[in-house]
């Protein structure tokens, strides 16, 4: 078990390296650099500006050397300097963590509390009008964009409720009412689709797991249906569902961005888009890192979760 | 036939999308207007912000121009996108795939790790930090989406394929002489085209929502040119109190394709995979 979470970890710093070089290699392949670009979107800048910015930014030098530089800095948690505001590229960042981790994880947190009992009343009572209307929902989470189910409900909440989503962002653990007024409604609309998925998952697979041998046994020495269901269908039948969650996260976090932008909220997400209307590469490149990190670490958690819910997987 | 038959629904979502492709191909001649043109009135302004009504089906734009006209303009923006990209992706896909799978070793090890990494970033983040690289055009667009698809089928593809080399007849046809790339193309590929055809499908809504979100979020297909996300961004999200039909209609119209996209996909999975079907309970 032991080398196993070593040979993951070590599987996922080399996704990290190998992210880090694309998204540092894919803002200079192009024909002029990022300073032009930046450059050029204020007054007309002479050779000599642009000579003078290269060389305070390392450009000049060999991609390499620029590369090796670079990533000196991040091993020691330093992701450069932003080209617009001037400031430490990981200070900015660690301002908004705390608000993007908030949002992730409480949408995931909505999105099980509505999947798994919805998921699991499907498969119980499947072929009923509850099991239609389930996944119906179902299709419908997966079928309305994020940015317009957002859009609509900031409006539809601001005519009716006159309720517009508080600026300055509090953590739950010092503020918890305001903390959940700002971020439910977003957490609840980017936890839609995963929601949707979650629920098919967990509807086929405990649809499948239902039908095992081992069930029809657990029937025949006389358990009640629901201790059947929670003590012996649940677990096994949750395997599929935590490898979906873990593939869908990468949704659920593009989905931050977006939401982000729509509800005013000054996360990671915000800051990428801002970053990219600004041609802001170094801002891009750490924001693009740090989101490859979170996807990395949730599917190593995802990977160790499956030992513990079926222990017949040892890893060797 | 078999769809309409089996799966009604399915049959249902394919004519949905048969519809759109029609609208798409025949704007011009079902547009009412033309849909970058200021209507005007009498007295050479702007009919602004007209609610829908007799004349205006779903309404004006703040900018007078016909909301109709543009979402079925906008309809052609969205296939050319949807099929641009997913062609790009599953071609890229397919090929890594078969690649990676029949051939396995160190090459199978490279394209594997290429995999991880592009998956290892969300597709709206990649394709925003691409986008703002690569600027605001059709092509750039058409390109990063299909980016953001190659790296799933690849792997849908690469799982299939290690699947069918278990199979007997893999053996038996290496054993007659065939080449590799001869039991690739001939053999090994027909057998992945289900699986292809069923993760193309609901790609095809998902190219639709990425392309969407971009021209929401301002990198996506610049304007004049209509698109459904740009309507819902701009013009719509601005004016959402006022005049809110300016976002539902384009909002619907991307909701009502993607959900005809997605149960397209349940409905030819469910077809092409009875042991899916099984497991689903359906």
């Amino acid at each position: 078990m032991r080398t196993y979470i070593a040979r993951r970890v070590l599987h996922g710093l080399l996704v990290l390296w190998l992210v880090s070089f694309a998204i540092f290699s894919l803002v200079r392949i192009l024909p002029g650099d990022a300073v032009l670009m930046q450059l050029d979107q204020a007054a007309a800048p002479t050779p000599e500006m642009l000579e003078r910015a290269r060389q305070e930014l390392g450009l000049d030098r060999p991609f390499l050397e620029q590369y090796r530089t670079w990533m000196a800095g991040v091993v020691r948690g330093d992701l450069g300097h932003s080209l617009t505001s001037r400031r430490p590229v990981t200070q900015e960042l660690l301002k908004r963590v705390s608000l993007t981790s908030h949002l992730a994880v409480m949408s995931m947190i909505i999105a099980l509390l509505i999947a798994l009992p919805i998921g699991v009343l499907a498969a119980v009572r499947q072929d009923t009008a509850g099991d239609y209307a389930g996944r119906l929902f179902a299709i419908l989470g997966l079928s309305l964009p994020d940015f317009w189910l957002a859009t609509v409900t900031i409006t539809l909440l601001s005519i009716w409720f006159q309720w517009m989503p508080p600026i300055g962002f509090a953590p739950i653990w010092e503020d918890p009412a305001r903390n959940l007024s700002q971020l439910l409604i977003p957490a609840l609309i980017i936890g839609a689709r995963l929601a949707a998925v979650s629920m098919r998952m967990t509807r086929s697979s405990l649809l499948e797991v239902l039908r095992q041998d081992y069930i029809v046994t657990a029937r025949a020495k006389g358990n009640r249906e629901r201790a059947v269901i929670v003590r012996h269908a649940l677990k096994n039948a949750f395997i599929p569902v935590v490898t979906i969650i873990g593939q869908q996260f990468s949704v659920l976090l593009g989905g931050t961005v977006i939401v982000e932008f729509i509800f005013l909220q000054p996360g990671v997400g915000s800051l990428l888009l801002d970053a990219v209307l600004l041609r802001d590469y170094t801002l891009i490149q750490g924001a693009v890192l740090f989101f490859a990190a979170v996807i990395v670490a949730m599917n190593l958690l995802v990977d160790l979760s499956y030992s513990w819910l079926d222990p017949r997987i040892r890893y060797r | 036939m078999v769809l309409v038959r089996r799966k009604p629904l399915g049959a249902a979502s394919a004519a949905i999308i048969g519809g759109l492709v029609a609208v798409a191909l025949l704007a011009p001649v079902l547009a009412p207007r033309d849909p970058y043109a200021f209507n005007l009135n009498e007295r050479g302004l702007p009919i602004r912000m007209q609610a829908p009504n007799a004349t205006f089906l779903l309404g004006t734009d703040p900018l007078g121009r016909d909301v109709l006209s543009r979402i079925v303009y906008g309809a052609r923006v969205s296939l050319i996108v949807g099929f641009g990209s997913v062609l790009i992706g599953t071609l890229l896909g397919t090929g890594l795939g078969l690649v990676s799978g029949f051939w396995e070793g160190r090459l199978d090890q490279v394209i594997q790790r290429a995999v991880d990494t592009v998956m290892a970033i969300p597709g709206i983040v990649l394709a925003l930090a691409v986008m703002s690289v690569l600027g605001q055009s059709l092509t750039n667009i058409i390109l990063v989406i299909g980016l953001v698809i190659a790296p799933g089928t690849s792997r849908v593809v690469r799982g299939t394929v290690l699947a069918i080399k278990q199979q007997t007849f893999v053996d038996a046809v290496l054993a007659s002489g065939a080449s590799p790339a001869r039991i690739v193309l001939r053999h090994v590929l027909p057998n992945v085209f289900a699986p292809i055809l069923v993760i193309a499908t609901v790609w095809l809504g998902n190219a639709i929502v990425i392309e969407a979100a971009l021209s929401f979020l301002g990198l996506g297909t610049p304007p004049p040119t209509p698109t459904w996300g740009g309507m819902l961004s701009g013009e719509g999200r601005r004016n959402l109190e006022t005049a809110p039909y300016l976002a539902i209609f384009p909002g619907l119209a991307i909701s009502v394709v993607v959900l005809a996209f997605n149960m397209l996909g349940d409905a030819l999975r469910d077809l092409l995979d009875p042991r899916s079907r099984i497991e689903a309970g359906l």
